[in-house]
């Protein structure tokens, strides 16, 4: 296999990884208002997620790393062409970061609400801006070269669109698609992590936004094959993750967390693994003309860079996995509201068997 | 108002800066939360752990800002600057990528498990956690570092003459030039100059207020002795990397000086008045033979000025203008100087102050004077440490890689001034409303002293509880 195949490969790792993880945080995120009845649920939420989202989150700066080093004409197209969207995406996670941080910081109901808000904005928008984005790359978007250039060199293609044509139908469906998907993957997770009135709420939550989420989804991947390179290994790729999706929802029936948790996370890995199945050769398509494709050889970077990161990245990948894992690990007690200790800006003492004694 | 260019530039000036106000605050102050938590685990005193909290705590708010600003400076390469990115992904990308799998993963995942992990970890290995988060910051500035370093001065790579972009040849050398080692020395030190005063001013804030003493003075002292190592530490590889700076961007140096004609025994300007922009400065103070001493260690050396540079630039790059805004590079090398030197001269006094276990409470001028000296020194080397990056980053200009792309040529080519508007202007808005709250956290939780009871063993206490619905130790 040929070192911008590899690339290929690991930038779909990446995102994958990226989406099993943090779209289960963002899941929790958006389902804050909507689970979170009282403060002492959403601390409940929070917690579930407080020790690994800032991991999680570090996926999409890997991946976004590593499209620079690797494919660094996807990378600066893309970027620049998504200007304002991403300029969202920044300021959405910006405030959600911030917000896990701080909400407990001042004694003020005012207070806690507002970064509830904060944290509910910061994940619904990523969750689905993520699915535009994907939207616009797989379904193509407006790329040419430069007036007065040509395509000969892929240096000079550019995205020449501007911020409305990211909101197309299809870009639009991957959209609601992406963030009904991590809802319930955030749902999922939360039944898997707590226990009591939390677990109960989130598993009706996950019944209901599952659905929605599997009508969405079905009409995505269906929609996505009209632009796959390679419709028979895609088109079943998509059925399995249908049932894949159809088994998750059954096992949250059945209340069986553990199983929901992986069927859906399998959901999400195949369906991902599809969208870059049917993309490839390409990296990005433009809407214009196809000679104006950025693909895995005209963006990539030369062999040497390729070699080194892919050292990097083989030797890194397997650790990273392995101790992240481990605090999965650490972390694996289901929480309920009896667990939450008073809030830790009460008083002086965040120290609460001291301040019991 | 504006094009693109000028805008984009305003923009990464301004959320450049102000990420590196949280970046060297982490980069110290995680130093200083591990060796507590460490002199407890091994002296048992508990003031170490109180230390340990209270610091912990205000180190994980500032924390929380250097990640999210973080964030943008990632994305801001593609967005505002993707001829750049096409023009160096191939080198620079290298650098950035490793630093998300070697440093971002590991200071990340260890921070969330030094955070909620004291019920969860045996004593020893949530020790570790903090230790590996700590050097989880430091391999993130080096690769960052290297990154920069190579746009000051490009090593290791070649020009495709296909496509005209660099293609990196020889990793080893963008990673450990001359020029990368030394930035990351000087980061380093400036970084332990900034939390070292921090800690020892939070420290003796609490000394001149007479609270919790036997907690506070430890750390004062703490802080204003490495602050005053850190300052040496900072001068040294200052002044190897100004010689550095000579040979390989000498008229950044030219500029930093506003030295406009190539001189002989070059003296060093302390102070000017009037114009520097001009064919010539106005100096007021000056020491001779200085800046040929600085510049290559010999007093009679001849340090090339502005003047020269540009004619030999402009014969071999073509015709143009090579001179960075002289006011600017000229003025900020000035004042990182001299206001970082503050931070070691009140450290000294503290030290003085507090000699032997004195704790004066006096109402005199000079009480008064350290009283208001106190919670400002705070600023002083984040300041110098904010006017170094303007220094080395205008002193580039107008290249945005030396001698290889001008950032004018750098610029998203079909970026609108209207897009830049929106995202400077909402970026600007975000931080600058995060700054106040963040500010008033840090001086609530400062306020709030250390704790007065602290748990020795939260891992057996909670080990001894056998209940399912026990309580948890910490939670947001």
């Amino acid at each position: 296999m040929d070192l911008v195949t590899i690339w290929f490969i690991l930038i779909a790792v990446l995102w994958i990884g990226y989406f099993v993880l943090d779209g289960f945080d963002l899941g929790v995120g958006v389902l804050m208002p909507f689970i979170g009845k009282d403060d002492l649920r959403r601390r409940v939420m929070v917690n579930t997620i407080g020790p690994v989202w800032d991991g999680n989150e570090v996926w999409l700066l890997v991946a976004g790393g590593a499209t620079f080093a690797a494919f660094p004409l996807w990378y600066a197209t893309m970027f620049s062409g998504f200007y304002l969207a991403l300029f969202v995406l920044l300021l959405a996670l910006i405030i959600r970061g911030v917000a896990f941080e701080y909400r407990g910081k001042r004694d003020s109901q005012a207070w806690r609400d507002r970064w509830d808000k904060a944290i509910f904005v910061g994940s619904a928008v990523p969750a689905l801006l993520f699915g535009v984005a994907f939207g616009n790359v797989i379904g193509g978007s407006p790329i040419a070269p430069l007036e007065g250039t040509t395509a000969d060199n892929a240096s000079n293609l550019n995205f020449v669109g501007n911020f409305f044509d990211l909101l197309n139908p299809y870009a639009l469906l991957m959209g609601v698609m992406t963030l009904t998907i991590f809802t319930t993957h955030g749902a999922i997770f939360l039944m898997l992590k707590t226990r009591g009135e939390v677990r109960a709420a989130a598993r009706t939550a996950a019944l209901r936004v599952g659905l929605v989420a599997a009508v969405a989804a079905v009409a995505t991947l269906l929609w996505t094959q009209a632009f796959s390179e390679r419709v028979s290994i895609t088109l079943p790729m998509a059925l399995v993750a249908a049932v894949l999706w159809i088994g998750a929802l059954w096992m949250v029936l059945k209340g069986r967390d553990g199983w929901a948790f992986s069927l859906s996370a399998g959901t999400i890995l195949v369906a991902v693994a599809s969208l870059f199945v049917g993309l490839f050769p390409n990296v990005m398509l433009s809407s214009i003309d196809p000679a104006f494709n950025l693909t895995v050889t005209n963006a990539s970077s030369q062999e040497y860079t390729l070699t080194i990161m892919t050292w990097v990245a083989v030797i890194m990948t397997p650790i990273v996995l392995a101790y992240q894992g481990w605090t999965y690990w650490v972390f694996r007690k289901r929480i309920s509201t009896s667990m939450i200790p008073p809030q830790p800006s009460a008083g002086r003492a965040d120290d609460r068997f001291a301040a019991t004694k | 108002m504006g094009s693109a260019l000028d805008l984009s530039r305003w923009q990464f000036g301004i959320t450049t800066i102000y990420h590196f106000l949280f970046v060297p605050l982490t980069l110290g102050t995680v130093w200083f939360v591990a060796m507590f938590q460490t002199m407890w685990h091994f002296t048992g005193k508990e003031i170490y752990l109180k230390l340990t909290k209270f610091f912990g705590k205000l180190f994980l708010i500032n924390f929380a800002m250097g990640v999210v600003t973080g964030i943008v400076q990632e994305f801001q390469f593609g967005m505002n600057w993707s001829e750049y990115s096409r023009f160096v992904g191939d080198v620079f990308g290298a650098p950035l990528a490793m630093e998300g799998l070697l440093a971002f993963f590991l200071e990340s995942t260890f921070l969330g498990l030094w955070i909620f992990g004291w019920d969860r970890l045996p004593k020893k290995l949530h020790l570790a956690t903090i230790w590996a988060a700590a050097v989880g910051t430091m391999l993130s500035a080096y690769f960052i570092l290297a990154a920069n370093a190579w746009m000051q001065h490009p090593v290791g790579y070649e020009i495709d003459p296909a496509t005209g972009r660099a293609v990196l040849n020889d990793i080893g050398a963008v990673l450990f030039q001359n020029t990368a080692v030394m930035a990351f020395l000087h980061t380093m030190t400036a970084s332990f100059m900034v939390s070292g005063a921090a800690v020892a001013a939070v420290g003796a804030w609490f000394l001149t207020k007479n609270r919790q003493v036997d907690v506070f003075r430890p750390a004062m002292k703490a802080g204003a002795v490495v602050t005053l190592v850190a300052a040496v530490g900072v001068s040294i590889t200052g002044d190897l990397f100004s010689k550095i700076m000579v040979e390989q961007q000498p008229m950044k140096m030219a500029a930093a000086e506003a030295l406009y004609d190539t001189q002989e025994d070059a003296p060093f300007s302390v102070l000017t008045i009037g114009d520097v922009t001009g064919d010539s400065a106005t100096p007021i103070i000056e020491v001779p033979g200085l800046l040929s001493f600085l510049s290559t260690g010999d007093f009679n050396a001849t340090v090339e000025g502005i003047n020269d540079l540009q004619a030999a630039y402009e014969a071999q790059y073509g015709p143009g203008d090579y001179v960075p805004y002289v006011p600017v590079t000229y003025w900020s090398f000035r004042l990182m100087i001299g206001v970082g030197m503050l931070a070691a001269a009140w450290a000294l006094w503290a030290l003085w102050r507090y000699r032997r276990g004195r704790n004066p409470q006096g109402t005199g001028p000079v009480s008064r004077a350290f009283g208001i000296a106190t919670p400002l020194i705070v600023l002083a080397p984040l300041a110098a440490s904010t006017f170094g990056w303007i220094f080395t980053e205008m002193g580039r200009q107008p290249w945005v890689v030396f001698g290889e792309q001008l950032t004018a040529d750098a610029v998203s080519p079909l970026l609108t001034t209207t897009e830049v508007w929106i995202s400077l202007i909402g970026f600007t808005l975000v931080y600058a409303i995060l700054a106040v709250i963040e500010v008033a956290l840090l001086l609530k939780y400062i306020k709030q002293g250390a704790p007065e009871q602290v748990v020795a063993d939260p891992y057996e206490e909670a080990a001894k509880q056998a209940d399912e619905d026990k309580q948890l130790y910490f939670a947001y």
